[in-house]
């Protein structure tokens, strides 16, 4: 079942005359990791960015097509292009969580951290606040690691810790879907290997998009896989299709690494 | 090569601290004909120039304390002014039917016209600098914030003397018709002090909000933060070592200026009931009377200068140590 249907999407950057993605047309699935990949420029992290409008702190973007959300309460699919109103965009920001390429710490402490969505949410109450951020770092794969130091800044984390304290951060409100923007490049290859399992083990709560350059992380963890290129959708399918038996001579080309 | 690089390198790096040894000792040197006569005293003597009569014997057998480790020049000098000076200094201990005078000098009232005209100028400039920060780095679109943030490189590049010739004449006029009291206050220079400290504050923390990596700030929205709760949580925390630091700088800036202040605190050596009061700061004090002061005069101008000199240090290593510290 889709969460996300992206369909006819097109996207603009400001003061471009040329739109940067042409009709995309593909489903992001209810717990299934969904893989972007392709070469640099490829337009896959600028489609990633438009899933929660992230783009739209800087002015002057313009959209055609509809990205439609899936609304748990109603299991109906709401446009999220249609969205204006600033506490609208907050609504679809805790629906639809965000991980970037460089791990984010706030500049405070671990605790804080993981319990700023749950504070600017509203949620005061101290206990349910401490439960909550307790199971987001089990959910983070990080408890272990942190629960000697929670009140310690999160800036004395190393790189993999404060990536699983950002995945935690986010977990913590509960969205509907994570986006992940190459969650794991600015990592070394265990704590790469984390990140990964901790995906998997979350694909069980949530729906997941990953932009990815590394290839065989698609391939071991995604479910489906989109292939892009200059900001055309190429391919997209069951990973193993898509890895196994492209029906696109570019895909193919792509994945044995003829070009990209 | 490398070694003479090195050791280029190393002296002017420790000629920062020569000149600071230097300027203490200097300072020191000259007013320790003050310290000696007034010790820590001073700091606390609201009187200035005021001339005390000696007539009551046991305030004369102190000041006969203190003088005594002092030169006999001393005391020819701090009488100088006086027409019945006596030719020996001591005859006046046992001479009761002289009725003699003595200058003193005494740094309260400067003192605390520096840091109130200080503190004044801070609060009035601290939250309207933050404003006009968050303004440009945040919430102007780029063609508007431009412009402004020109406008406020400018406002830091006029002399201290426009300021003060502006306030004089078009800006205490107002302040005074507002809340009463003299025209040349405490708070008239304390409140232009805040507007010529207010570029840099703006300007520094502008500059270090901008900063602010912009996946941090798109991190704190794709939670669902408005924009308020990002400069609130996530900006103000990231700058705060750059604020903290144009809060310093401004300080310094406040504490030692002296041709603003001159033309609007009023220059009198009172001690001020009320911020509309006129008094005097420690620069301007410097300033006007350098020109005829001698001797222990002199002297204590000296004092007021190492007064000042410390209380600078003071002010800027407790700001970078205590707010520094905190900040990591």
């Amino acid at each position: 079942m889709p969460v996300m249907n992206i369909q006819d999407f097109s996207f603009t950057y400001p003061n471009v005359s040329h739109p940067s993605l042409k009709n995309i047309n593909m489903k992001i699935r209810k717990n299934k990791i969904t893989a972007l990949i392709g070469p640099s420029g490829c337009g896959k992290s600028t489609l990633l960015r438009s899933m929660n409008r992230i783009h739209d702190l800087y002015p002057g973007n313009r959209y055609e097509g509809t990205i439609d959300l899936l609304n748990d309460s109603t299991q109906k699919m709401e446009n999220i292009l249609d969205i204006k109103k600033e506490n609208e965009f907050i609504e679809l920001r805790q629906r639809v969580g965000m991980i970037f390429q460089k791990p984010t710490p706030f500049p405070m402490s671990i605790f804080d951290n993981v319990a700023y969505g749950l504070k600017i949410a509203g949620i005061k109450n101290k206990s349910e606040l401490a439960g909550r951020v307790e199971q987001a770092l089990k959910d983070g794969a990080l408890w272990k690691e942190v629960n000697d130091r929670l009140d310690k800044s999160a800036m004395g984390l190393s790189g993999g810790q404060q990536q699983r304290l950002c995945i935690a951060r986010a977990v913590a409100v509960k969205p509907e879907v994570i986006l992940f923007d190459e969650p794991t490049s600015a990592l070394d290859p265990i704590s790469t290997g984390a990140i990964e399992e901790l995906l998997v083990e979350l694909k069980k709560d949530v729906s997941i998009a990953i932009v990815t350059h590394n290839m065989q992380q698609a391939s071991r963890i995604s479910d489906y896989t989109a292939f892009m290129y200059l900001g055309d959708l190429i391919e997209f399918d069951k990973t193993e299709s898509i890895f196994l038996n492209p029906k696109e001579k570019q895909t193919e080309d792509y994945i044995t690494g003829r070009f990209g | 090569m490398e070694k003479i690089f090195r050791n280029l390198a190393f002296s002017s790096a420790s000629l920062v601290f020569v000149i600071l040894i230097g300027i203490f000792i200097t300072l020191f040197l000259a007013s320790k004909d003050s310290i000696d006569e007034f010790g820590l005293g001073f700091i606390v003597n609201p009187n200035w120039n005021t001339e005390i009569s000696l007539s009551n014997p046991n305030a004369n057998m102190d000041m006969d304390m203190d003088m005594d480790d002092s030169s006999a020049s001393d005391d020819m000098m701090m009488l100088d002014d006086e027409d019945d000076m006596p030719a020996e200094a001591d005859t006046m201990l046992f001479d009761e039917d002289v009725k003699d005078t003595f200058t003193e000098y005494g740094g309260l009232v400067p003192i605390v016209g520096t840091l109130l005209s200080t503190i004044i100028a801070l609060v009035f400039a601290l939250p309207i600098a933050m404003g006009i920060a968050v303004f440009l780095a945040e919430i102007a679109p780029k063609n508007i914030a431009y412009p402004i943030g020109i406008a406020i490189e400018l406002l830091a590049a006029i002399p201290s003397i426009i300021f003060g010739m502006w306030g004089l004449y078009y800006f205490a006029p107002i302040v005074a018709d507002l809340v009463g009291g003299y025209q040349v206050s405490l708070l008239t220079a304390g409140l232009v002090l805040g507007v010529m400290i207010l570029p840099f504050m703006a300007a520094i923390t502008r500059d270090s909000m901008n900063t602010t990596p912009d996946v941090l700030k798109e991190s704190a929205y794709a939670m669902g933060a408005t924009k308020f709760e990002v400069i609130k949580d996530i900006i103000f925390p990231y700058s705060k070592v750059g604020i903290i630091g144009s809060i310093i700088l401004a300080l310094g800036r406040a504490l030692g200026e002296t041709m603003a202040v001159a033309f609007l605190i009023g220059s009198i050596f009172t001690l001020p009931s009320s911020i509309t009061d006129p008094t005097i700061s420690i620069p301007v004090a410097m300033a006007n009377n350098f020109g005829e002061a001698a001797g222990l005069g002199e002297s204590s101008l000296f004092y007021l200068a190492l007064i000042l000199f410390i209380i600078s240090f003071a002010i800027i290593s407790i700001a970078k140590l205590y707010f520094l510290r905190g900040a990591k």
